[in-house]
C-alpha cells in the first residue's frame, strides 16, 4: 500500500503525504522487440473486464482501429522503407505514458478525478469523473477516451490494482518476447540502455530511449531503433508538451475562482459541458496544424447522447 | 499560441468552475486507499493448466471463484500465465491470454442435439437417446459392410464404411482411449489434424 | 522438434523457414529473443511475406511460395563446394561413406524405378545400398567412390547454381548468397543454428522433401544432436505431437508402430519385417524390439486374450490393402458414396480441409455424422444456408447430424504433448457447461453399449470388441490415472529387467527397455513407458531448476524418449566422447558411462571405442542424405513445382512435363479438373493463420474477435496499384474450384518477384473466419486450397495455389 500514496489531485490544493520515499516505477516498451501480436491488448482486456465491439477491417492490421474507453492499449502498425530502402515494419504499443508531469491531471476541472502516485502512476477515478474531456486537452498524446455507455474517461491504469499488490501490469506479465518490461524507473533506463548498445551493433545507429522531457518524462518509456525520429511509429510526438491551453486556464482562472463562484455556477458549468450545445465555430485565426501537440478543442470530445455511433477521434 | 475568443471563454470557464469545487470543500476524501482499484484475486483457488492451442504448451494458473467447497461450483474468472513454467515464464500469447473467452463463449455447447435429414434446425435429445442412436447406427453400418476377407482369401479385417476424425487438441488419455476402442471396431478411415 | 523450446536459446543463428513463429508460436518464440539477447545470435527469416517475426529479423528474404528445396538445393551445393561442412561429424556420422547400388540413377527430373501410368515409384529396388558379403552395406571412408553418397549427392545438387536457385524460387541472387554465407559459418563445431519451421513446409506437394532438405543442411553443418541446433517442428496443435505418438492415424498404432498390410498375413514375417538388422558392424539399430513394443501393446488392449498361441491378438487388427485410409482418401471416398457415417472428435473438417465445396458435397452424402466439440463448429452445421458463406440447399441434405457437447482443457484433468516432446499433466479447474462430457467418457460410453449389443445380438467380427480389456473401475468413465497407467505400462507376470531387477507383476515400469515379447509386460505406448511410474506421475513434475545452465529442464514434466530433451544427443560429441564445444555440451563420456546435461539418447554403457554411432534408431548407425527407399519421390529431395505454378514449367527440367510438380504427389482422378492454369490464375497464393486467432476457434471467443473482426486478404503495393485495388476495398479472390470476398491489406510487406525470367505476385490469405462464431462472418479460405497432396504425408498444397483477384 506504502508504493500507492498518492501525490497530486486534480483540482485539489490539499497537500499529499511526502515524506516516505517510494521508488519511481516504469514501464518500458522495446519495439524492436515487439512481434505486434497484441498479446498485451488481450491481457489488458481481460484483466480489466473489458470487451470492446468487434469492428471492421480498415485495411490494415490495426484493430481495433482506435483507443477508446473499452480499448486502453493497442498496436499500432507502419511500413517504412528505411534510407537503404529496405523495409522495416515498425510496431508500437499506444496507451497511457504516465507522464511525470501529466497533463490530464493539470487540465482536469474535477477534485480526484485524476491522480497520480507516488510511484508515477496516473490513474483515473470514474467515481470523479464528469466527463468534461479536459484530460484529452492536456494529453500530448491524445490517450483518454470518454465511454458512450457512463460518459467518463478511461484509460490505462497501469494495473495500479496488480501494482499495488506487489504484481507487474497485465500486458507485462503477458509479452511473450519480453518487449514490455517494468520496474524501477532506474533500472528501466539501464535495460534500455543495454538494449539500445546491441541495437547499434545491430545497424540501428540511431537507436534511443524515448523518455520526453517535455512533460517531465514518463513512466512507459520505448525503446526506438530510430530514436531520432520518433514520429515514424504513428505519430509518436517528437517533443510532446502539454497543451498551452491548460497551462492557460490554470494560470489566468484559477485566481479568479478564489472568487468563490456560487453552486448555481458549478450546476450550470456541468449542465454546459454534459449536455451543453455541440457546436464546432470556425476559427477566427485558421493555422497549419502542429501534429508535435495535440490540439483539441473540448467541445468535440463532449458525448452528445442524440447522436448515434461513436464521436471524438477517427483515426483513418 | 492561437486562441480564439470561442476557446479562450469556455477554458476559462471550466477553469473556473474546476477550481470552485476545491474551493468550496468539495476536495475528495483524504484516505487514498478509496484510489486503489480492487485486487480481483483475493481469495480466489488456483488450477495448473496447459494452454490448449498451439504445441509450445505454455503453463497456466486458472483462477477461479468458489473455494471448492461443496455448496459453491467453480467458475474459472481469470487466467494467467505460470512464471514457474521453463517456457513461457508467465507470459501469454494473444489466444492464451484470452483463453477466459473460450471457457466461457457463446459457442460453447452445452446439450447433445440432434439435426435430423432436411431439417432447418437443432433438437435437444439427453445423453442416453444420443449415444444409443450412434450405437445403432453403427452397428447396424459395421455388421453390413465388415469385411473380413478379401478377394484373395486373405483376413483383413476392416471395416471401411465408417471413418473417424480425432483431436489433436484432446488429451493423451482421450486420445489413447479413443484409438483403442476405433481400432478394436477394424476403422482404418482414421485420422487427426496432423494430417493437415 | 529435435530439440526443444527453451533449448533455442543456444543458438547462435536462427533461420525460421516454412513457419512463422513469433506469429504462430509467440511464447516459443521468446527464446530466439533470449538467444538475441544472450547468445549474440542472429534471426534470418525466408517468406513469401514479411511477416512478423521478419519485422524484427536481423535479415529477411522474400520466397516464392513452394520453392523452398530450390533454396536448400542450392544451400547444399553451396556448402559442398566451397566445402564449408562439419568435416568429422559429417564423415562419421551420416550416410556419405555408404555405395548405392549401381543400378540407381536420376534422369531429367526423375530417379529409377517410375511408373508414370501409376504416378508412382512402382519399383524402388535401386534405391538402396551395395550389400557386402558380409552381409553389411559397403562404405569407402575415402569419399573417392563415385557410387558413395556423398558423390552422388554432390552429383545431384550441382545443378542447383545460385543463378537457377534465384530464377526458382524469385530471391535475388545476392540476398541469397549472404544467407548462404551466413548459415555456413554454423559449419565451425561449436556453432549452431537452429532451423524453426511449420506448416509453411508441411503444406505443400513436396512438403516432406522440404524438410528432408533441410534436415540435409544441418547434418552438413554438424547441427544435428546440437544443443542450439536441430530440425524443428513448430506443429500446430496442443495435442497434435500425441496423437501422433499414440499413433492415431490410417496406418499407424501408438509409438509409430505401424498396421500389417493384406500381405502380411504371417505375423512373425510382421514383426520381422519391422526388426531390422544393423546395416554396419556395431551398430544398435533399436527397432530391432519391434516385437517387444508391439507385443506390449496387444496386452495393454486385449490382456489376457492376447496369446503367444493368436499371435498376440494379430487378427484383431484391420489390415490395409492400400498405404492408408487418410483423410483425403476418405473424403474422396465420401463424395462417391462409400462412406456412411463419419465422426467429427474436435475436427473441423469443412474449415480445415481442402476445396471446401467437395468437402461440403461429401459431407452431405453421409447418412449421419456425429460431431464432438465444445464449440459450435461449422462442420455441425455444414447443412445451414448462411447466404455467400454456405450457400446449400439445406432441405436437400438428408444426413443426420448428431452434436455431443465436449468439456475443454479447463474442465478436465489429463496429459498433452508439446513439440518438444515433452508430456505435461494438467488439472481439472471447473465443471464443463450444460451437459458436457470429456472425450474419455463419450468414448468409453459408446464402446460399452455397442459392446452390449455385440454381447447380446452377436454381429460381424464381435471378437475384437468382446475381447478387448476393459479394467476400468467405471467402465463408462474411466479416470485420466488409469488411462495414463495403462500407456506407460506395467508388468503382467513378474519380470527382471536388464540390471537384474525384478519387476512384480501389476507395478508399473519405468522405461522400454523393460518391455518382453513374452507376453510377460504392457505397455499401450511403448514411447510413452517412464512417465508414470511406481515414483508416481513423471509428467506432472514441476523442477525447473536448470543446474548446467543448458537450458534443459529435466525436472519439468517428461519428455519421450526416457526423458530425453535432445534427440540423437549422442552427437553433441565427437568420435572420442568429448563434446565439440565445452559451452554445447549435452552429453559425453566420463570413462565409465554417458551422461551430462541432457538424458543420453544412447547406450549409455558402450564405450567410444566400439564405435556406435549416435543414430542409434537407424539400422545405418548413422544420419541419412539418401533415404533409401523411405520416401515416395525419391532417395534426394528435388524441387518440383506446386501443382499449380504460377510459371507452368519446372526450370529445372522445363522439358519434361512429367517432371513439372511431384512426379508422387497424391492427386485423385476427378481432382486434375478442378487445377487452375496461370493464364486464368496469375497470382500465387499462400493461406495461413495470424497471430490474433488461432485455427477457427478464437473467432469464438470475444476478446480475439475484437483484434482481427474481418476477413481479409494482403495484396502487394504493385498489384494493388496495377488492379485499382485501395486498402480497405473489398476484392473477390477466386480460383478454379471457388471464390471469396474479403478486406484487401494492401502492403509493401508483399514484393512481386522476378521468377524464370517473369514477374510473379504473390497474395496472403488468412484462414481464420467462417460462419459460425463472434467475428464477422466470412468465407472458408480454404474453399481456394486444391484437393491434393503430398507425395508422403498426404497433408494438402495449403500453402500454394493459383488465384485471381478482382475489387469489387
Amino acid at each position: 500500500m506504502a508504493s500507492q500514496d498518492i501525490i497530486a489531485r486534480s483540482a485539489t490544493t490539499t497537500p499529499s503525504p511526502s515524506v516516505r520515499e517510494q521508488e519511481q516505477v516504469a514501464k518500458l516498451i522495446d519495439t524492436t522487440k515487439c512481434i505486434g501480436c497484441k498479446a498485451c491488448q488481450v491481457a489488458c482486456a481481460e484483466w480489466n473486464e473489458l470487451r470492446d465491439e468487434v469492428g471492421h477491417n480498415h485495411g490494415t492490421y490495426d484493430n481495433p482501429a482506435d483507443l477508446s474507453s473499452e480499448t486502453w492499449t493497442l498496436m499500432r502498425f507502419t511500413e517504412y522503407e528505411n534510407d537503404a530502402g529496405n523495409l522495416e515494419w515498425l510496431i508500437r504499443k499506444d496507451g497511457c505514458m504516465h507522464c511525470d508531469d501529466p497533463g490530464c491531471l493539470k487540465a482536469c476541472p474535477s477534485p480526484g478525478a485524476i491522480i497520480k502516485h507516488a510511484n508515477g502512476i496516473v490513474d483515473f477515478n470514474q467515481d470523479h469523473c464528469i466527463g468534461c474531456g479536459y484530460c484529452i486537452t492536456g494529453c500530448p498524446f491524445n490517450i483518454p477516451r470518454i465511454s458512450q455507455k457512463d460518459h467518463k474517461a478511461y484509460k490505462c491504469t497501469l494495473c495500479s490494482d496488480r501494482v499495488a499488490v506487489g504484481l507487474e501490469p497485465a500486458c507485462v506479465k503477458t509479452c511473450p518476447t519480453g518487449a514490455i518490461v517494468f520496474g524501477s524507473k532506474e533500472d528501466m533506463k539501464e535495460h534500455a540502455a543495454e538494449r539500445i548498445v546491441d541495437l547499434q551493433s545491430r545497424g540501428f545507429e540511431h537507436a534511443g530511449l524515448y523518455d520526453p522531457d517535455g512533460v517531465g518524462g514518463t513512466h512507459v518509456m520505448y525503446v526506438l531503433h530510430h530514436a531520432d525520429k520518433p514520429s515514424l511509429y504513428a505519430g509518436l510526438p517528437d517533443q510532446p508538451v502539454i497543451s498551452p491551453l491548460v497551462g492557460l486556464w490554470k494560470g489566468v482562472s484559477k485566481p479568479l475562482a478564489l472568487l468563490a463562484m456560487g453552486a448555481a455556477v458549478l450546476a450550470g458549468f456541468f449542465h454546459y459541458v454534459r449536455i451543453g450545445p455541440n457546436r464546432v465555430e470556425e476559427d477566427e485565426h485558421p493555422s497549419a496544424p502542429d501534429t508535435s501537440v495535440h490540439e483539441v478543442d473540448p467541445a468535440v470530445h463532449v458525448y452528445d447522447p442524440h447522436k448515434p455511433g461513436p464521436q471524438g477521434d477517427q483515426r483513418p | 499560441m492561437d486562441l480564439n475568443r470561442r476557446q479562450f471563454f469556455k477554458v476559462a470557464a471550466i477553469g473556473l468552475g474546476g477550481s470552485s469545487l476545491a474551493a468550496l470543500g468539495m476536495a475528495p476524501a483524504p484516505a487514498f486507499a478509496e484510489q486503489i482499484r480492487h485486487f480481483k484475486l483475493t481469495h480466489t483457488h488456483e488450477t495448473r493448466n496447459t494452454c490448449p492451442y498451439c504445441s509450445v504448451g505454455c503453463g497456466l494458473i486458472m483462477y477461479s471463484q468458489g473455494d471448492t467447497a461443496k455448496n459453491v461450483a467453480q467458475n474459472i474468472i481469470h487466467i494467467e500465465g505460470d512464471a514457474d513454467h521453463p517456457v513461457n515464464r508467465g507470459t501469454l500469447c494473444p489466444k492464451g491470454a484470452g483463453l477466459l473467452d473460450f471457457i466461457h463463449s457463446p459457442s460453447r455447447l452445452q446439450y447433445p442435439q440432434v439435426r435430423k435429414p432436411g431439417s432447418s434446425e437443432w433438437t435437444r435429445v439427453s445423453w442416453d437417446e444420443a449415444l444409443d442412436r450412434i450405437a445403432d447406427l453403427m452397428k447396424a453400418d459395421r455388421d453390413a459392410n465388415f469385411i473380413e476377407k478379401n478377394a484373395q482369401g486373405q483376413t483383413v479385417n476392416r471395416w471401411l464404411s465408417v471413418g473417424f476424425l480425432a483431436a489433436s487438441a484432446s488429451s493423451n488419455e482421450a486420445g489413447y482411449m479413443t484409438h483403442k476402442v476405433v481400432r478394436s471396431l477394424g476403422m482404418l478411415g482414421f485420422d487427426n489434424q496432423a494430417r493437415v | 522438434m529435435t530439440n526443444h523450446w527453451t533449448d533455442i536459446a543456444n543458438a547462435n543463428l536462427v533461420l525460421v523457414m516454412g513457419g512463422n513463429a513469433a506469429e504462430a508460436h509467440p511464447c516459443g518464440f521468446k527464446w530466439v529473443t533470449e538467444a538475441k539477447a544472450h547468445n549474440k545470435a542472429r534471426l534470418i527469416v525466408v517468406d513469401p511475406r514479411f511477416t512478423r517475426t521478419a519485422s524484427v529479423a536481423d535479415y529477411y528474404a522474400p520466397i516464392r511460395t513452394g520453392t523452398d528445396i530450390a533454396f536448400m538445393g542450392g544451400l547444399i551445393n553451396y556448402l559442398l563446394t566451397e566445402d564449408k561442412i562439419q568435416h568429422e561429424y559429417v564423415k562419421n556420422y551420416t550416410d556419405v561413406s555408404f555405395i548405392v547400388k549401381a543400378s540407381f540413377g536420376f534422369e531429367d527430373g526423375l530417379f529409377t524405378g517410375y511408373d508414370a501410368s501409376k504416378r508412382s515409384y512402382t519399383d524402388k529396388s535401386s534405391w538402396g545400398y551395395e550389400i557386402g558379403e558380409d552381409g553389411f552395406a559397403r562404405v569407402d571412408p575415402t569419399l573417392q567412390d563415385p557410387r558413395c553418397v556423398y558423390q552422388l549427392m554432390k552429383q545431384h545438387y550441382s545443378r542447383y547454381t545460385p543463378e537457377l536457385a534465384s530464377q526458382i524460387c524469385g530471391m535475388p541472387q545476392d540476398s541469397m548468397k549472404k544467407i548462404w554465407e551466413e548459415i555456413a559459418t554454423c559449419s565451425a563445431p561449436g556453432k549452431t543454428m537452429t532451423i524453426l519451421y511449420a506448416l509453411g513446409w508441411t503444406q505443400h506437394s513436396i512438403g516432406s522433401q522440404m524438410i528432408r532438405s533441410a534436415a540435409m543442411v544441418q547434418l552438413l553443418l554438424g547441427n544435428v544432436g546440437m544443443p542450439g541446433g536441430g530440425v524443428n517442428a513448430l506443429r500446430g496443435h496442443s495435442n497434435i505431437q500425441g496423437l501422433t505418438d499414440l499413433g492415431l492415424l490410417s496406418n499407424l498404432l501408438p509409438g509409430y508402430l505401424t498396421l500389417p498390410g493384406d500381405a502380411e498375413q504371417d505375423y512373425d514375417a510382421y514383426i520381422a519385417k519391422r526388426s531390422p538388422k544393423p546395416l554396419r558392424p556395431g551398430q544398435l539399430s533399436y527397432w530391432q524390439n519391434y516385437g517387444k513394443f508391439h507385443v506390449s501393446l496387444m496386452k495393454a488392449w486385449y490382456g489376457a486374450n492376447a496369446t503367444a498361441e493368436n499371435h498376440w491378438g494379430y487378427d484383431w487388427l484391420p489390415k490395409l490393402d492400400i498405404p492408408g485410409y487418410d483423410i483425403l482418401k476418405v473424403f474422396d471416398m465420401m463424395s462417391q458414396g462409400k462412406v456412411n457415417g463419419y465422426v467429427c472428435q474436435g475436427f473441423n473438417p469443412i474449415a480445415a480441409l481442402p476445396d471446401k465445396n467437395r468437402v461440403m458435397a461429401s459431407l452431405a452424402k453421409l447418412k449421419w455424422l456425429v460431431v464432438m466439440d465444445p464449440l459450435a463448429t461449422e462442420t455441425s452445421e455444414f447443412w445451414r444456408n448462411v447466404g455467400p458463406y454456405n450457400d446449400v440447399q439445406t432441405a436437400n441434405i438428408q444426413t443426420e447430424v448428431i452434436r455431443l457437447p465436449t468439456t475443454c482443457f479447463a474442465e478436465e484433468d489429463g496429459s498433452l504433448v508439446n513439440s518438444g516432446r515433452w508430456l505435461q499433466w494438467h488439472w481439472k479447474g471447473a465443471d464443463g457447461p450444460g451437459l458436457a462430457r470429456t472425450d474419455v467418457k463419450i468414448m468409453s460410453d459408446l464402446f460399452i453399449r455397442l459392446r452390449k449389443r455385440y454381447q447380446a445380438e452377436g454381429g460381424a467380427w464381435a471378437e475384437p470388441i468382446l475381447k478387448l480389456s476393459w479394467p476400468y473401475k467405471v467402465p463408462d468413465d474411466p479416470t485420466p490415472e488409469e488411462i495414463a497407467k495403462e500407456y506407460n505400462g506395467y508388468a503382467v507376470a513378474d519380470v527382471t529387467d536388464a540390471t537384474g531387477a525384478v519387476i512384480k507383476a501389476g507395478q508399473q515400469l519405468s522405461g522400454f527397455g523393460q518391455l518382453k515379447d513374452d507376453g510377460s509386460t504392457a505397455s499401450g505406448c511403448w514411447i510413452f513407458c517412464g512417465s508414470w511410474t511406481e515414483a508416481g506421475n513423471q509428467m506432472a513434475r514441476r523442477d525447473n531448476t536448470d543446474p548446467y545452465g543448458m537450458k534443459q529442464n529435466l525436472g519439468w514434466a517428461w519428455a519421450w524418449p526416457m526423458n530425453r530433451r535432445i534427440l540423437y544427443n549422442r552427437a553433441s560429441s565427437d568420435p572420442a566422447g568429448k563434446p565439440w564445444d565445452p559451452k554445447k555440451r549435452l552429453v559425453w563420456w566420463n570413462g565409465k558411462a554417458w551422461g551430462g546435461t541432457d538424458v543420453p539418447d544412447y547406450k549409455a554403457d558402450v564405450p567410444p571405442e566400439a564405435g556406435m554411432n549416435p543414430f542409434i534408431m537407424n539400422a545405418e548407425g548413422v544420419a541419412r542424405f539418401f533415404a533409401r527407399e523411405l520416401m515416395n519421390e525419391g532417395p534426394f529431395p528435388e524441387h518440383y513445382e506446386p501443382f499449380e505454378t504460377p510459371i507452368g514449367i519446372n526450370p529445372l527440367h522445363p522439358n519434361n512435363k512429367k517432371a513439372t510438380s511431384n512426379p508422387a504427389g497424391r492427386v485423385f482422378d476427378s481432382v486434375w479438373d478442378t487445377l487452375g492454369q496461370a493464364k486464368e490464375f496469375p497470382y500465387a497464393a499462400t493461406s495461413y493463420r495470424l497471430t490474433e486467432h488461432f485455427h477457427f476457434w478464437t473467432k469464438h471467443c470475444p476478446i480475439n474477435a475484437v483484434l482481427q473482426p474481418e476477413q481479409f486478404v494482403e495484396i502487394g503495393e504493385a498489384l494493388a496499384k496495377e488492379k485499382g485495388i485501395a486498402a480497405g476495398d473489398r476484392v473477390r479472390v477466386s480460383c478454379k474450384r471457388g471464390h471469396i470476398e474479403a478486406v484487401a491489406v494492401v502492403t509493401k510487406r508483399i514484393r512481386p518477384l522476378q521468377v524464370n525470367n517473369q514477374t510473379v505476385h504473390q497474395i496472403g490469405i488468412p484462414l481464420h473466419w467462417g460462419f459460425t462464431g463472434a467475428t464477422r462472418h466470412g468465407y472458408l479460405t480454404n474453399t481456394l486450397v486444391p484437393f491434393l497432396g503430398d507425395g508422403n504425408t498426404q497433408t494438402p498444397e495449403s500453402k500454394s495455389f493459383l488465384v485471381n483477384v478482382e475489387k469489387i
